[in-house]
């Protein structure tokens, strides 16, 4: 089967991309570059937390351009100032929210969006205590920006415990365990996918979290070794 | 401690009956296991997900996801109180914390004796009766004066409501009939409808629902009789029809009261729907605190089956079509179609990304019709009488009736049919008119648009109203007077979209939280300049970026009020409106 090519227009570059590609990727084809948070090549595309928004002209609303396919004759602005409204109004909340002190990038799209989180002040942050509850990471969910990438890839993306979910709802929603419980009680498998994954400070490997606290690295592993096999589990679905 | 003191046994055949079903049947098992043991206990939820075979973090977050689960132990009898904007108008949050302070607890908390848990909820679909509570499982109208003791140890069941129609379309003869009885229902033109519809072919059906040019009365608006030759067109089996009445934006209560007073016409419009799509499986989804509502349609169900209008072979015509409830457990964004589907199949209700439409992709990924309540019935009517008939009344754009849900400061709330395109000050004198000075009205609910008092000529119609940018939505009409304070209204809608966000966009999840934050300072007197530009942003990022209409539709309300009222925040500051 031939491919079908569809035209369209990027901040006044023509371009002809295959059927199906997305916004973001064929703005990759003209050199545009588009921010994005939660979008990861090697998980679903969810569209959470549309940073990735880009102005389509005579579209009802903003697109997100990481889950929104190319339509034929499209003309696409990817930095209007209504663009950079949304972007900028959505940094500044989020940061306002979290912790972004270990997160160069966030901290580089503040400054290229002239951001002023401070408008924000006094508002709820999230800031639940560390939980330090096995030996190969901590979460710091402080630093959480919800972007579910070590859910999806605890679960159907690659791993297939099932390990993570959620608790909470709206501004309260946070990344958890069955009834809260310490990871080596869950189905957790300490693959460390959701580490590799993880966008921002959240997720830490314990031996990088120990050397930066100072800890020799031949000491390290003291802390860190699994004690026994993993814990039985309660979950038959696995 | 109290967990291993369970008796699981009990639990054994909730299981059996749950478990074949797998994870689809979560939420029936979970309402059964909490319905028999107050709560849902870690014991309880492993036997549950072992047997249903659905990861127990996954069933944690469908606990935690929807308000009416509970992992610890409650008070024998939950009061919900209403915080909604319509009850808070009417002193709700009041009488919460007399309440509190009478048992002295906290809302959230249980007396100490064990006998009450207090919550402060959002809208209960009784807005008519406001202020209003749920009483377990008893709704009452909290009547001014009454005593905690009084209404909450005694609750005094409030009556199904006022209800007017001219004409009567949609509400025939409801509240008249014993609701759920076939021969009462069949006395007054009952399944007239449907047997027209199977007399006939499925592109009759089709082409009538087409012609009649009813519209989605769910908010959408979205033309049904497209909607269902999409659905009878896509490719792919079984397909599937839903009958959403998940009916909690403040304001509406009309399909409470549709469901209360004529759950046959219901039924009757899903087997019709599902005639003209070719489906032979419904589900009918009700929200989790219209527990009356879900008993009538249990019951007008049995009746139905008893009596060959659904089941196998309905009326000897060959024709199978069968409908199982399911009831919701507190989430306002499950009313979001395809949040809807989530919650069927057992999940968070998190909005999924569209495209794939219903109808190509919906409940379990099937070719999906789903329909109002409202909708259904109006398919009932026009299988009966006609689309020429219903085209009768209305306008060109807005054919037949609309079920109106009065609420506020009028002489008569209720829910009122009437015909499209009147004007707004006609279905407010339907009403016995404005009690007081009349300050604004809320149109369409909280998702929707104050109009002030020279909007009276408003034409109510879904071309009308969008023309003026107002928005039908579910047809609510709340009228608010001077007396009341819209700083507080403003807060407790700001409160209505924090509290209901799912949490699956950043625009939403953060904007609504920052939005009520604003909208506290503004009822504290903090309010500066910079936190109405704030607003402004905040609104715009919202209403453009996010996933689904919660977030969408967030600031619409609010933003309206200040444009339509420039000094309802007592600043300088005005609404810029650039979008
Ligand atoms: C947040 C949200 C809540 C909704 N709640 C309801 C509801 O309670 N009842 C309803 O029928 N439609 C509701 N809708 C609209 C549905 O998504 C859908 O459009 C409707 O059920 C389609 O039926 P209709 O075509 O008959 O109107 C809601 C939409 C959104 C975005
Ligand atoms: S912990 Fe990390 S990977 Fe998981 S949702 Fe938060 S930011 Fe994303
Ligand atoms: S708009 Fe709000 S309710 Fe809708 S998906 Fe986003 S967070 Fe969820
Ligand atoms: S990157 Fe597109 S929505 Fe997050
Ligand atoms: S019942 Fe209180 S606002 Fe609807």
């Amino acid at each position: 089967m031939s491919e079908e090519y569809v035209q369209l227009t990027i901040d006044g570059t023509p371009i002809s991309v295959p059927t199906g590609t997305t916004l973001l990727d064929a703005a990759k084809d003209v050199d545009v570059d588009v921010p994005v948070i939660c979008y990861f090549a090697h998980t679903t595309a969810n569209g959470l937390c549309r940073l990735c928004v880009v102005e389509v002209e005579g579209a009802r609303m903003l697109q997100a351009a990481c889950v929104t396919t190319v339509q034929e004759d499209s003309v696409v602005h990817t930095r209007s100032p209504k663009v950079e409204r949304a972007r900028r109004t959505i940094l500044e909340m989020l940061v306002s929210t979290v912790d972004i002190s270990e997160s160069p990038e966030l901290q580089e799209l503040v400054v290229d969006y002239e951001c002023y989180p401070e408008r924000f002040e006094g508002g709820k942050k999230r800031q639940p205590a560390i939980i330090d509850d096995n030996p190969v990471y901590l979460r710091d969910y402080s630093q959480c920006v919800m972007c579910w990438r070590c859910v999806q890839v605890c679960a159907d993306d690659a791993q297939f415990s099932y390990a993570l979910n959620f608790s909470g709802r709206g501004f309260d929603t946070q990344i958890a365990t069955f009834f809260d419980k310490p990871l080596p009680e869950t189905t957790c498998v300490f693959c460390g996918n959701c580490i590799g994954v993880c966008p921002t400070g959240a997720l830490k490997a314990k031996r990088e979290h120990l050397i930066e606290q100072g800890v020799a690295p031949e000491k390290v592993m003291e802390f860190t070794r699994l004690k026994g096999k993993k814990k039985k589990s309660h979950n038959s679905a696995g | 401690m109290v967990s291993q003191q369970l008796d699981l046994g009990e639990l054994k055949s909730i299981l059996e009956k749950y478990a074949p079903g797998g994870r689809n049947q979560l939420l029936p098992a979970l309402w059964a296991a909490q319905n028999c043991y107050g709560y849902l206990s870690e014991p309880v939820v492993v036997a549950i997900g072992k047997a249903l075979k659905v990861p127990l973090a996954d069933i944690y977050g469908v606990i935690e996801f929807y308000t009416m689960f509970y992992k610890e132990p409650v008070g024998e009898t939950i009061v919900r109180i209403c915080v909604s904007p319509i009850c808070t108008q009417r002193g709700s949050r009041e009488i919460l914390n007399s309440v509190c302070e009478h048992f002295d607890i906290q809302p959230g908390e249980t007396t100490t004796d064990g006998k009450y848990m207090v919550e402060a909820v959002e809208c209960l679909g009784l807005c008519d009766f406001a202020p209003s509570a749920l009483v377990g499982e008893v709704p009452v109208s909290i009547s001014a004066g009454a005593t905690p003791q009084s209404w909450i140890q005694s609750p005094d069941p409030a009556p199904l409501g006022h209800l007017e129609g001219d004409p009567c379309w949609l509400l025939g003869s409801c509240g008249e009939v014993d609701p759920a009885e076939v021969k009462d229902y069949e006395g007054c033109g009952g399944f007239m409808g449907l047997k027209r519809t199977l007399q006939n072919p499925p592109e009759f059906v089709i082409e009538e629902i087409t012609e009649s040019g009813l519209l989605g009365r769910g908010g959408a608006a979205f033309p049904t009789g497209m909607k269902w030759k999409f659905a009878s067109q896509a490719e792919g089996q079984p397909k599937y029809i839903v009958c959403n009445a998940d009916e909690s934006e403040p304001g509406t209560f009309k399909d409470r009261v549709l469901m209360e007073g004529y759950p046959l016409s219901i039924i009757e419009g899903m087997a019709i729907a599902a005639y003209a799509v070719g489906s032979h499986y419904g589900y009918l989804y009700i929200r989790g605190e219209y527990m009356r509502a879900q008993s009538i349609m249990q019951k007008a169900l049995a009746n139905a089956r008893a009596t060959g209008y659904l089941g196998k072979n309905i009326l000897d015509t060959g024709f199978d079509f069968d409908i199982d409830v399911r009831s919701g457990a507190g989430a306002y964004v499950c009313g979001e179609e395809t949040a809807l589907f989530e919650s069927i199949e057992g999940k968070r209700g998190f909005p999924r990304l569209k495209p794939p439409y219903p109808t190509d992709q919906g409940l379990f990924g099937k070719p999906t019709d789903i329909n109002n309540v409202e909708t259904l019935c109006a398919a009932t009517w026009i299988m009966a009488n006609g689309a020429a008939a219903f085209r009768s009344l209305g306008t060109e754009g807005s054919a037949g009736t609309k079920v109106y849900c009065l609420s506020g400061d009028i002489a008569k709330p209720g829910v009122y049919e009437l015909p499209l395109g009147i004007t707004l000050g006609e279905i407010i004198q339907k009403a016995g008119g404005v009690l007081g000075e009349l300050r604004g009205v809320l149109i369409g609910g909280a998702a929707g648009t104050f109009a002030g008092p020279d909007d009276l000529d408003l034409v109510m119609s879904f071309e009308g109203l969008a023309e003026n940018k107002y928005f039908l939505g579910s047809g609510v009409v709340n009228v608010i007077n001077t007396d009341r304070d819209m700083k507080q209204i403003l807060y407790s809608l700001a409160h209505f979209f924090a509290h209901e966000s799912c949490g699956k966009c950043f625009p939403c999840q953060l904007g609504t939280q920052r939005q009520l934050e604003i909208m506290e300072k503004s009822v504290q007197g903090q309010l500066t300049n910079a936190d109405l530009v704030a607003l402004e942003d905040v609104g715009f990022a919202m209403a453009e970026t996010s996933i689904c209409g919660v977030g969408q539709m967030a600031s619409t309300a609010i933003l309206s009020a200040w444009e339509k009222c420039p000094d309802v925040f007592g600043l300088e500051e005005s609404f810029n409106g650039q979008k």
